[in-house]
């Protein structure tokens, strides 16, 4: 009988470094290009900042969100495209925008057991790109005519057809078990825990007055590489302030207690990141410095379907347990990365930590987690700023979260927050 | 790069009616033998019995007289660098010029003498002083793109001229004419000779794309490593660059102050060590004098003549350049002829060669080379912008009556960079098919 081999430690997860193509409003300078255009120049970015042309990675695991369904194997693809070494392995994962860290969690866990040394975890999103389906009409209609074996059998099959099955079906971003979008969940959730507009919208100032001052000091110098003469994400606002904000109309939420502007709310966004993981090993083969450890993350779902709870309140469950397995407070962090959806999901999430009652009843916590040191939240600014390609801001965030800590802080630890549709959140923790 | 105009006085109608066609330059490819055909190796001086006996080594037929060549020769190497009288200059045409009747397509012609600055005996001065006024017009008569080129040798500079006669006999020269290196005593070992740059780590700045991103690929052909350096907005032409050589792509701005320590930092951390620095990043801000305004002014010194001082101060700095390193820099025909309307230009452009000789004295003791070339007319999206009838004429006015590639640019720089070309310092190798300006 064979001996039971032992089972390996696990190994520490190294980020080694990201890349991103600038993000841009929808509709706007990458209207026309692909999420395989967008992913390849994100991944080719990378493999060229880090010497890797001709490299047999471990494996590259990215997604999209909003995906054409001839884009099955778009990861793959991706990689057939750039100048890694075509045996690279890939896949494709989805899970709303929780995709790119998912996408992170899931080569770190490979990587610490061993089953490969180095990976890619992207993530991208085109929403001017758009699948359009058939209408349902009509592709039940067509699907019929297919079955068909005689000509008369198709003839009948066709003459089902109904104008109205030709209008097509343009993806929403609706949730579909509610039917409300999800500006107007997290409205629902911002008024029922009382985010003022005055604090959304100081948030979103200063997201904008973080990430053009780190574009400033060349803080994305060697994280960003541009795309289609695209050189800074085009929705930042370097000049935003309260005062501009405050004078837009909210477009989510009914009435004076209306709160949540297109300036507070993340815009629909085109773009792509990618972020390189490797053991210790394979960077020091590959003189490559850890920027920073990928050192746990967890990932929780909400019941929003019910009124139980708020569509993106997932981190604020997600986050207790991770701090719980890591034997840490909220407040042994360095830097918080919380996602900025809309800046009142920031807000409630920091609000409802705070909050002994929401502790206790949902979390199931003594004490509640407390609250934070504002000064090191999303210092290079967030999603309100940057945009939100959907999958691709995971990407975004761990190599920019990696990098401040190694090479602004000079070490420390890091705390990633990220909201998704269908009621869930993925976090984790970096540390340097 | 071929306009409408191009296309038309190359047609076969235009060669018909006499329009000058000019004649497709021989480049270097790896593998390609050195020379085209058999080299007369003439001359008494001290270097011929040398040369003609490593002609042999690389697989070339050296021989004294053009009739032991049958019809046709590839190249003429004429050594004169013991001539002490001019009486002497006389052996220039009596070896010479029947070789020079008996040049074929892309030949060469190359000419050693003696560096009249390491002697003092007036007549010698004189006698070796003359060469270069005989090479340079023996350049402008040549045609069917050959060549003309003098070496200046100190007085055992055996390697050196080696080196240098290598360089001017082969492919790597194509568009380089009637011009002058001088070689000093520096010995240097074997090179691989497919290879040369093989281990070495180069940084070249400017390399997303033009002559930059040529260097870039000439220099990984050789062997080397690239570090491709570029402004962060030309980073997707860079990341294709630094992928296409396989080697590492570096966002940077030349002109921030920590750019040398940032370069430095990358090639020891990512590539174990820094032995190639080629300052090639540039800009042109046109203005005549009068109307040049601080910005134009500013801008051009700071990318090309500031960003370069500052960062060899990093580089040449402790954990920088290895000894036995390369720094070779970009300058310009506009520096040595000028040029209207680039005052800013040309000044920053002949800075660059003061930098060069000054510098180059400073780090000899280390065996560090310091070294420019100055691009003439050269085939890039720059150029393509040039009015017509200016683009036209640039491009003819030189002995080789075309515009160069940037790969002639490159072939250049990487020939400086190798660790054989350690007897060439402080000089400005001029890539410009001889041109009338500045000549």
């Amino acid at each position: 009988m064979a001996s039971q081999p032992t089972p390996r430690a696990p190994r520490r997860v190294a980020v080694l470094g990201g890349n991103r193509i600038p993000f841009a409003r929808s509709n706007g300078p990458y209207a026309k290009a692909s999420n395989q255009d967008m992913l390849t120049a994100a991944v080719d970015g990378l493999v060229a900042r880090h010497g890797l042309a001709g490299e047999r990675l471990g494996e590259v695991v990215a997604g999209a969100v909003l995906k054409h369904s001839r884009d099955f194997n778009l990861t793959r693809e991706t990689v057939l495209g750039t100048c890694l070494d075509p045996r690279t392995p890939a896949y494709d994962i989805q899970q709303a925008c929780g995709t790119g860290l998912e996408a992170a969690i899931l080569v770190s866990n490979k990587i610490a057991l061993g089953q490969v040394d180095a990976g890619v975890a992207g993530g991208v999103d085109s929403a001017s790109d758009a699948p359009i389906a058939v209408s349902e009409g009509l592709r039940q209609t067509l699907l019929a005519a297919n079955r068909a074996r005689s000509a008369g059998e198709r003839a009948k099959a066709l003459a089902g057809l109904r104008p109205a099955h030709l209008v097509p079906a343009i993806p929403e971003n609706v949730e579909p078990r509610t039917g409300l979008s999800m500006g107007e969940h997290m409205a629902l959730t911002a008024a029922q825990w009382g985010i003022s507009r005055e604090a959304q919208d100081e948030l979103a100032a200063a997201s904008h007055q973080h990430l053009a001052a780190a574009y400033d000091r060349g803080f994305f110098d060697d994280l960003v590489t541009p795309f289609l003469g695209v050189s800074r994400d085009t929705n930042l606002r370097p000049d935003s302030s309260v005062e501009k904000l405050s004078t837009l109309k909210p477009v989510f939420g009914r009435g004076d207690g209306a709160t949540m502007t297109a300036g507070n709310s993340t815009p629909l966004t085109d773009g792509a990141s990618a972020v390189l993981l490797a053991s210790e090993e394979w960077a020091a083969e590959h003189r490559l410095t850890p920027l920073a450890w990928f050192v746990d993350a967890e990932t929780a779902a909400v019941d929003y379907v019910h009124g139980d709870e708020g569509l993106l309140m997932a981190p604020a469950y997600a986050v207790p347990r991770l701090l719980a397995r890591n034997g840490l407070s909220l407040q042994d962090f360095d830097f918080y990365e919380i996602h900025e959806a809309f800046a009142a999901t920031v807000l409630t999430t920091l609000k409802a930590w705070e909050d002994a009652d929401f502790c206790k009843a949902r979390l199931g916590l003594d004490e509640p987690l407390g609250s934070i040191d504002r000064s090191r939240l999303n210092v290079n600014g967030s999603s309100l700023a940057a945009g939100h390609p959907f999958a691709a801001t995971g990407g975004r965030i761990v190599a920019s979260l990696a990098k401040q800590l190694k090479e602004e802080a000079g070490g420390g630890r890091g705390l990633i927050s990220i909201c998704a549709a269908g009621g869930q959140g993925v976090v984790a923790i970096l540390e340097a | 790069m071929t306009d409408l105009f191009t296309t038309i006085v190359r047609s076969p109608v235009a060669r018909k009616v006499g329009v000058p066609q000019p004649t497709r330059l021989r480049r270097y490819e790896p593998g390609m033998p050195l020379c085209d055909g058999p080299v007369l190796v003439a001359g008494h001086g001290r270097f011929a019995d040398g040369v003609a006996s490593w002609l042999g080594g690389a697989g070339v037929r050296a021989v004294s007289a053009p009739t032991e060549a049958g019809d046709k020769v590839g190249a003429v190497v004429l050594d004169l660098s013991t001539a002490i009288d001019p009486a002497e200059l006389d052996q220039l045409r009596l070896l010479g010029a029947p070789a020079v009747k008996a040049l074929k397509r892309n030949g060469r012609v190359v000419v050693i003498g003696t560096d009249p600055a390491t002697l003092t005996d007036v007549a010698q001065v004189t006698t070796q002083r003359a060469l270069e006024g005989a090479v340079r017009s023996i350049g402008k008569e040549l045609r069917g793109g050959a060549t003309a080129n003098l070496v200046l040798a100190q007085e055992d500079a055996q390697d050196g001229v080696r080196s240098a006669v290598e360089f001017f006999l082969s492919g790597r020269s194509a568009y380089v004419d009637g011009q002058v290196v001088r070689v000093d005593a520096s010995t240097t070992g074997d090179a691989d000779a497919l290879r040369p740059l093989a281990g070495k780590v180069a940084v070249v700045t400017g390399a997303a794309r033009g002559i930059g991103a040529e260097i870039a690929r000439v220099l990984s052909r050789d062997g080397a490593t690239v570090v491709a350096v570029d402004v962060p907005a030309a980073g997707d032409a860079l990341a294709a660059v630094a992928n296409d050589v396989k080697g590492t792509a570096l966002q940077l701005d030349v002109t921030a102050d920590d750019a040398g320590r940032r370069i430095v930092e990358h090639a020891r951390s990512r590539h174990g060590g820094l032995d190639v620095v080629v300052h090639n990043a540039g800009i042109t801000r046109d203005k005549l004098f009068v109307n040049m305004d601080d910005d134009r002014w500013r801008s051009v010194m700071d990318v090309n003549l500031r960003s370069v001082l500052r960062m060899n101060e990093a580089v040449l700095g402790e954990g920088g350049l290895s000894d036995g390193g390369r720094i070779v820099c970009v300058a310009s025909i506009a520096g040595i002829a000028g040029n209207r309307g680039q005052t800013n230009y040309g000044a920053s452009k002949a800075g660059v060669i003061g930098l060069v000789e000054a510098l180059s004295r400073q780090v000899a003791d280390r065996g560090i080379t310091v070294n420019a070339v100055a691009p003439g007319f050269i085939e890039t999206e720059m150029t393509a912008r040039i009015p017509f009838a200016t683009r036209e004429i640039g491009r003819r006015m030189n002995s080789l009556q075309q515009g160069g590639h940037p790969k002639d640019v490159a072939e250049t720089i990487a020939w400086l960079a190798q660790p054989g070309t350690g007897a060439v310092t402080g000089q400005v190798v001029r890539v410009c098919g001889q041109s009338l300006l500045g000549a």
